[in-house]
């Protein structure tokens, strides 16, 4: 193949791409926009193969990592996603410091420098790039992989000095690149390459809790950043596209989850909150009383409404309440209730997580409405069932200046005119903050665990 | 103007341009779908096996051709596993009596 008819084969697989993120923009269009994608990696890879000599090796290696990918993605289950998309985001970061090692070893090979040469320097400098964003998302990755699977503690972990420590560290980095742009040599490379991987460590280690989703989207940014820095390398159009087309995605999705929970970007960075420290809230010592009463209560509440607004949280997912909660969903719909579910941007553990986790307890898409959209009407609403949210409730957020939540947007369901809370206990939320809601007239608290309660509901409304 | 233009300064050019079609598509991601978004970015990032399969391209075989097949591994996770999830997700999302 002739090196213009590879870049537009290149053009073809990224307008393709293109049209996969499009397609993202209504479920309708979605499955269409995933094959899309599919057929565009497939002339992407099959254009790269026919440039290639080991045909042979080659396939066998897709075949290996296809079957991993392939099992993995079929047995995965939906509360898993996170975890399963921040292992990925590392093996993109692993493969591009490979990527860029073999450059470095055999630039002849790739075209961008003459048998005899040495790497161009403006090639070294993007092969440096390249080398450190890959190998930041690597073990940056892998910390946000352990947090998710709770392998390791989700707390952030912090210590003295740690902010001047990663500056060294960056610095020195900085340094050996610098080193290796004088005078390329493996051993700059090699130290660079390490300090990159530490400090994927060190960045990710200091954050956790809620802050999760902003980490897993940033990660998600950083892998592409990392393909189109190792593109700028070899000069290859495909892989700056693709790489730009997600690193901004990631970069967007970090901004719409640091926006819904009101937090500077470099904060949560920074590291901090979700744990700990914001926990000193403000305890006035009055003993503030609250309603509890039975699923029964709830249930006769519910099927004597007109509107039911369902606040679904991450305490669903975990109670695995999500196929009951449908069920007295279409339990309340037949006794001619409107049913419909709101959800914040943070609901969850990752962008638009708890949207998947209702979907694949079949509750249709068109009934599970997004916070913007549904605030005006919790007013009009006479029943608001909360269901294993806290923080993203909290009136708080609105009315008293000193929470540490303060301008955090949220599900103003204090609006409406009965709020059902169900709950373990009166336990705290991820900010460790207390809640107004829980104390309100119109407030009733049902104990228990969320997929017990629920059935009890659906039994009672039966 | 005289001379070549530096791949670098072309790169440079796909690279902004590339950025803000992705600006701009990704605002118009509906929230529903943002974790099937973050699976096919996965799926599309999986095009460093392009970059892969280039290292692991010579005939001969040293230390970067090994590095690059293990690459190409690496990044096939991905690509199947991507898209593969991303499917699985997006045919639960249905519409009320389907």
């Amino acid at each position: 193949m002739s090196a213009n008819s590879v870049y537009l084969a290149y053009l073809v697989a990224a307008v393709l791409f293109i049209l996969t993120l499009k397609g993202l923009s209504s479920p309708m269009t979605s499955r269409r926009g995933n094959m899309f994608g599919m057929i565009g990696m497939a002339i992407a890879v099959l254009t790269t193969l026919s440039l290639t000599h080991n045909v042979g090796l080659i396939v066998l290696a897709i075949l290996v990592g296809g079957t991993v990918g392939s099992v993995v993605a079929r047995r995965v289950e939906m509360t898993q996603m996170p975890e399963m998309v921040a292992a990925m985001h590392s093996l993109v970061g692993l493969a591009a410091v490979l990527v860029a090692m073999a450059a470095f070893n055999n630039p002849v090979a790739y075209g961008i420098a003459l048998p005899g040469e040495m790497l161009h320097s403006s090639n070294r400098i993007e092969l440096f790039i390249g080398t450190f964003v890959g190998a930041i998302t690597f073990t940056g990755s892998i910390i946000a992989f352990l947090k998710l699977s709770a392998r390791l503690s989700g707390k952030p972990l912090r210590f003295a000095g740690q902010h001047w420590l990663n500056l060294g560290l960056g610095i020195s980095m900085l340094g050996f690149g610098i080193a290796f742009f004088l005078s390329p040599s493996w051993t700059p490379f090699l130290i660079m390459t390490a300090i990159a991987l530490l400090l994927g460590v060190l960045l990710i280690m200091p954050i956790g809790g809620a802050d999760m989703p902003v980490v897993i989207s940033m990660l998600n940014s950083y892998s592409g950043w990392a393909a189109a820095g190792i593109g700028f390398t070899l000069n290859n159009n495909m892989l700056i596209i693709a790489g730009s087309l997600v690193g901004s995605s990631g970069a967007i999705l970090s901004y719409i989850m640091c926006r819904a929970m009101n937090r500077a970007f470099l904060n949560v960075i920074l590291g901090g909150f979700g744990g700990g420290e914001a926990a000193a809230a403000s305890d006035d010592g009055v003993q503030k009383t609250y309603r509890s009463g039975s699923a029964d209560d709830a249930a006769f509440l519910m099927g004597n409404a007109d509107s039911v607004i369902i606040v679904p949280g991450y305490g669903l997912a975990v109670a695995r309440a999500q196929h009951a909660i449908k069920e007295m969903s279409n339990a309340l719909t037949s006794k001619g209730v409107k049913v419909r579910y709101a959800i914040h941007p943070v609901a969850g553990r990752m962008p638009g997580h708890m949207n998947v986790l209702l979907a694949e307890a079949e509750v249709p898409y068109d009934q599970v409405v997004e916070m913007d959209e549904i605030n005006n009407e919790f007013a009009d609403t006479d029943v608001v069932l909360v269901i294993g949210a806290n923080d993203v409730v909290n009136p708080a957020a609105k009315n008293d200046k000193s929470s540490p939540i303060y301008g955090m947007p949220i599900l103003e369901v204090h609006k409406a005119r009965t709020v059902l809370v169900v709950k373990r206990s009166m336990a705290t939320g991820y900010a460790g903050l207390d809640n107004d809601l829980f104390y309100m007239d119109k407030t009733m608290m049902v104990f228990g665990d969320a997929k017990k309660v629920v059935e009890d509901v659906i039994k009672a409304l039966a | 103007m005289s001379g070549v233009v530096d791949p670098f300064v072309m790169n440079l050019t796909v690279f902004v341009l590339a950025i803000f079609i992705g600006y701009h598509v990704v605002w118009n991601v509906t929230p529903a779908l943002h974790t099937p978004l973050m699976a096919v970015t996965n799926a599309v990032s999986g095009i460093i096996i392009v970059g892969a399969m280039l290292a692991a391209k010579p005939e001969e075989m040293d230390i970067g051709t090994i590095l690059g097949l293990v690459a190409v591994a690496l990044a096939a996770v991905n690509v199947f596993g991507g898209f593969l999830v991303t499917q699985r997700m997006l045919s639960m999302f249905k519409k009320k009596g389907k």
